[in-house]
This record gives structure tokens, C-alpha cells and sequence, in this order.
């Protein structure tokens, strides 16, 4: 997304008056709607938008070997893919960054938050684990994919179901699925990103707020302890604005906390 | 504050203080073919970074008409861990890559470099936890070195959280400490006037805790860049 430099300016000085072309507040979040069971082949699924923006992933899973460093815990990945159908500016072909690094911020706020208890999906220590693949897809972008994706991945791990395991071959039964879930922990690892435009931090921006970004920074914490972040873009940032970025985060993720748990009930 | 509770009876398994770095070697100009160069070690880690440009973006549809581009590629040689890292890019050193020119960035001057690119080489000779941090400031040194028009060095560090403690410069050990609430890895890039231009955090910390990492790093940055400002001057009073 390109934004002219006429809107760019107009946003920055909406933006010191405290607005937003859309009327939002520079802390509000877009309507978040999330529906789940979307493709029924997965072993989970999730649907998730914020305003226009879209995104879908997808949870499947399959009986591994472990790595050498983690015999007894089942595998986790995480892939993304910026599918050219979702914007004018995503090309086919091999990953390119902004996909590796939207999969492993995903990855880190997952794995470092222990959402998931790897350590239940060993089936044989050393041969045998369960694998767990969270594959996120981009339907429409229109800014903050980011934070819809990691909403979709905790969405779609809340409502998979582990496939009927063969004993006798060693073997996921696909197609059959158990009545067991993922074992998961009670917190939900959210992950949320702020921006900065101008001397301005805001959330959940929209395309055309995204493209003027000059910073970013992306916190993933669960229950208020913080478990991963990264900050994006080249602009360099106060130490004092550091803080209010991380003040802001918890405070919105909150809010953000209050709607999922009504969702994902 | 907890952090300054224990801080009396903590110890580190190799002995330092807690906002005490490995021993660092710097040193510029270590590959004569470049236009820049530079060498940085945090003890057992050893990163080299070369600079070549600016010179002509190709490809052409890369180049950009106001500035000139900053491309960095982080690599880890094969033989530089214990077990055999397969040679060439992967998803992790891809996003070093990234992280690398955004830290770099703040303090370049490109503009004035319309179509070019500066090209940045860092190679990890042998790593033993915080590679980033030592690629960083050695692309630094090197792009100084290099001529580039700099506003400023950037200067980075990682700051650990073991069990509860933060520590300054993590190394293996530390980065695989599993006792308490394990290690948590905090590396950040600041500039010496206390500008953050990279921060990325794995593990698990409070906001307040974090704060403090924040300022453990500012005053450790600041000792890290009279390091690299002493090694470029050196390399200065060397040609002269």
C-alpha cells in the first residue's frame, strides 16, 4: 500500500489533534470478529477480522520425530503466507521477509509464552511427537495483519482436535479425529502492535495508517508478563517513548483480552 | 527492583558482574578488499563485517531515486556452533538480516547516496550466544570506517533475565539457563545519546523488569561505544 503524500500529511496532523480518518481513537482497536470451523479438514481453523483486514489459519498436525534438543516434547511451526489474492502489492514466489517475520513473531509469542504444553504431545520420547502446524494465510489486507494473524493462530489452536493415533503403524488416522484437544494453558499469549507515526503512537492502524509507519513494536504477553517482542522499522525511538509504548500495549491488551475471552468461549 | 535484591548473592557461572560484558576486542580494517571492515568479539564470539559501496544498485528495479539503500546479510558459517549449521540463509538469519538495517539505519545518511547501495557483510566466525549484538557493532565500526556520512555509532547488547536476574551479555550458558523461570534474551541497539534502534525480546518479564533491562543496556551501549570510537580512531592514527 502506497499512501500519497497529501493523506500522509493530513494523517499526522489529524493525529496531533488527537483523531483518525475513521473516527477512532488513536488507541482503538477496528470491530474484531472471529469465527471458527472455517475448513473442515483441519484439525483447527479460525477466521479473524479486524475491520476490513482478513486472515484465516489453519491448525493440522501429524506424528513426527523430535529434535535432538527437546526428546520429549511434541514440535511446533508456524508458516505465513502473504497470498497475492489478499493485495495488489503481494507477489507469488518464495517467502519473502515480511512473511518469515509475521510466522516468527507468531512463533515466539506462542512458544516462549508455553501456550501450548509441548511437553503432553510426546507420544514416544526420542521417536515419536506430535507435531503441531499453524499455517496463517492473509484474505484481505488492510493493515495490522500482524495482530489478526496472532488472534487467528490462538483461535484456531483453542478449537483443534488431535487425530485418531494407529498404534499398530505409528500413525496419524487423517480424516478421523479425536474427541481430545490441544493441551493448552489457561492465558492466552495475545499478541498486539503499536505504531508509531510521527511523534504519535497508535493501534491496530489501517492500511493506509501501516504504509506511513515509521516504527513499530510488537509485544506478546499473556496475563501480563511479557514473553516476546520485537520492534520493526528502522526509526529509533526515546527511552521514555519506549515505556509509553509498553504502557500502552498492556493497557489495550486488556481490552483486547476481554473481547477474545468472549469469543472464544 | 527485584533484580537488585538478589543481585548481592547471584553469581554468573563464569564469574562476571552482573552488568559486566565479556571481554571485548575490536579492531577495524580486518579485510583489505573492503571499503570498510571491522572485527568485534564478546569473549567467544567473533563476528566480521565488511562493507563494500556505495556502489550501483543492481538490480536496477531495487534502486531507490531519493536515498540510497542499506542491505545487510547476516550469516552464520557452518562450523561457527557445535552442531553443523547448513551453509546459506535461513528463516533465522533472514530476520537478523532485517533487524540489522533497522538498527544500522537511524544514524546513516543515505539521502545522499540517490540509486546506491551500501552493502554490509556479517559473517559469524564462531558463535557463543548474543551473535546479533556483536554483528551489529561490528557493521557499525565498519560503515564508519567505510566513509559512509554517519550521524552517530550505534552500540548493541543483550541483556538476559536468569531465573530472576539481569545480567549483561549472555553467553551460552546463560542463554540455556533453565533453572527458576529460565533465561529470557534481550538483545538491544542504542545510539550514544540513548536513541533505541532495535530491541527484540524472547522468555518471559514484567514491564517494570523490563524497564530496568532497558537501562541496564543504556549504560552498558555507552562502554561498548568507547570501544568501537577508541578502535576507529586507532585505525585512523595507524594510516596517518
Amino acid at each position: 500500500m502506497e499512501t500519497s503524500e497529501l493523506n500522509g500529511e493530513k494523517i499526522r496532523k489529524f493525529l496531533s489533534e488527537g483523531k483518525r480518518f475513521d473516527g477512532r481513537k488513536p488507541d482503538e482497536f477496528r470491530e474484531i470478529s472471529i469465527e471458527t470451523g472455517v475448513s473442515k479438514n483441519a484439525e483447527g481453523s479460525a477466521k479473524v477480522r479486524i475491520g476490513k483486514t482478513e486472515v484465516i489459519v489453519g491448525v493440522k498436525m501429524d506424528v513426527g520425530t523430535p529434535y535432538p534438543d527437546s526428546k520429549d516434547r511434541g514440535n511446533l511451526m508456524v508458516n505465513a503466507e502473504l497470498l497475492p489474492l489478499s493485495s495488489p502489492h503481494f507477489e507469488s514466489g518464495p517467502p519473502k521477509f515480511p512473511s518469515i517475520e509475521l510466522a516468527r513473531i507468531i512463533d515466539r509469542g506462542i512458544r516462549e509464552s508455553k501456550f501450548i504444553q509441548l511437553e503432553k504431545l510426546c507420544i514416544k520420547e526420542g521417536e515419536k511427537v506430535w507435531t503441531v502446524m499453524i499455517d496463517i494465510y492473509s484474505l484481505n489486507d488492510d493493515g495490522n495483519l500482524l495482530d489478526a494473524a496472532g488472534i487467528g493462530a490462538i483461535a484456531a489452536l483453542k478449537t483443534a482436535r488431535i487425530p485418531e493415533y494407529d498404534e499398530e503403524s505409528g500413525r496419524a488416522k487423517f480424516g478421523e479425529l479425536s474427541n481430545e484437544r490441544i493441551p493448552l494453558m489457561k492465558e492466552l499469549p495475545i499478541s498486539l502492535t503499536a505504531h508509531k507515526i510521527g511523534e504519535h503512537f497508535i493501534m491496530d492502524p489501517n492500511a493506509e495508517e501501516e504504509a506511513i509507519s515509521e516504527a513499530r513494536v510488537t509485544v506478546s504477553s499473556s496475563d501480563g508478563i511479557i514473553h516476546a517482542m520485537q520492534k520493526g522499522e528502522a526509526k529509533e525511538m526515546e527511552i521514555e517513548q519506549f515505556y509509553s509504548v509498553l504502557d500502552l500495549i498492556e493497557k489495550t491488551e486488556r481490552e483486547i483480552f476481554k473481547k477474545l475471552e468472549k469469543h472464544l468461549k | 527492583m527485584a533484580a537488585k535484591k538478589s543481585e548481592s548473592n547471584f553469581e554468573r557461572p563464569d564469574g562476571r558482574k552482573i552488568n559486566e560484558t565479556r571481554p571485548i576486542t575490536a579492531k577495524v580494517g580486518v579485510i583489505p578488499n573492503a571499503d570498510g571492515s571491522a572485527i568485534f568479539a564478546f569473549g567467544e564470539t567473533i563476528a566480521i563485517a565488511s562493507v563494500y559501496g556505495p556502489r550501483k544498485m543492481h538490480p536496477q528495479h531495487a534502486q531507490n531515486p531519493k536515498k540510497g539503500v542499506l542491505r545487510c546479510e547476516y550469516n552464520m558459517l557452518s562450523f561457527s556452533v557445535n552442531e553443523r549449521i547448513k551453509p546459506g540463509s535461513n528463516r533465522r538469519s533472514t530476520e537478523i538480516s532485517k533487524i540489522t538495517e533497522w538498527a544500522l539505519e537511524p544514524v546513516l545518511m543515505l539521502e545522499k547516496y540517490p540509486n546506491a547501495v551500501v552493502d554490509v557483510f556479517i559473517n559469524i566466525i564462531q558463535a557463543n550466544a548474543s551473535t546479533r549484538c556483536a554483528g551489529i557493532n561490528a557493521a557499525a565500526m565498519a560503515l564508519a570506517q567505510a566513509g559512509i556520512p554517519m550521524k552517530n555509532l550505534v552500540s548493541s547488547v543483550s541483556i538476559g533475565k536468569l531465573d530472576k536476574q539481569l545480567v549483561v551479555d549472555v553467553n551460552k550458558h546463560e542463554e540455556d539457563w533453565e533453572e527458576g523461570e529460565g533465561a529470557t534474551d534481550i538483545p538491544i541497539t542504542m545510539t550514544p545519546d540513548g536513541k533505541m534502534t532495535h530491541i527484540q525480546l524472547d522468555g518471559k518479564i514484567s514491564t517494570e523488569q523490563l524497564k530496568e533491562a532497558v537501562k541496564l543496556a543504556r549504560e552498558a551501549t555507552k562502554k561498548i561505544y568507547e570501544i568501537q570510537k577508541d578502535a576507529l580512531k586507532k585505525s585512523v592514527e595507524e594510516h596517518k
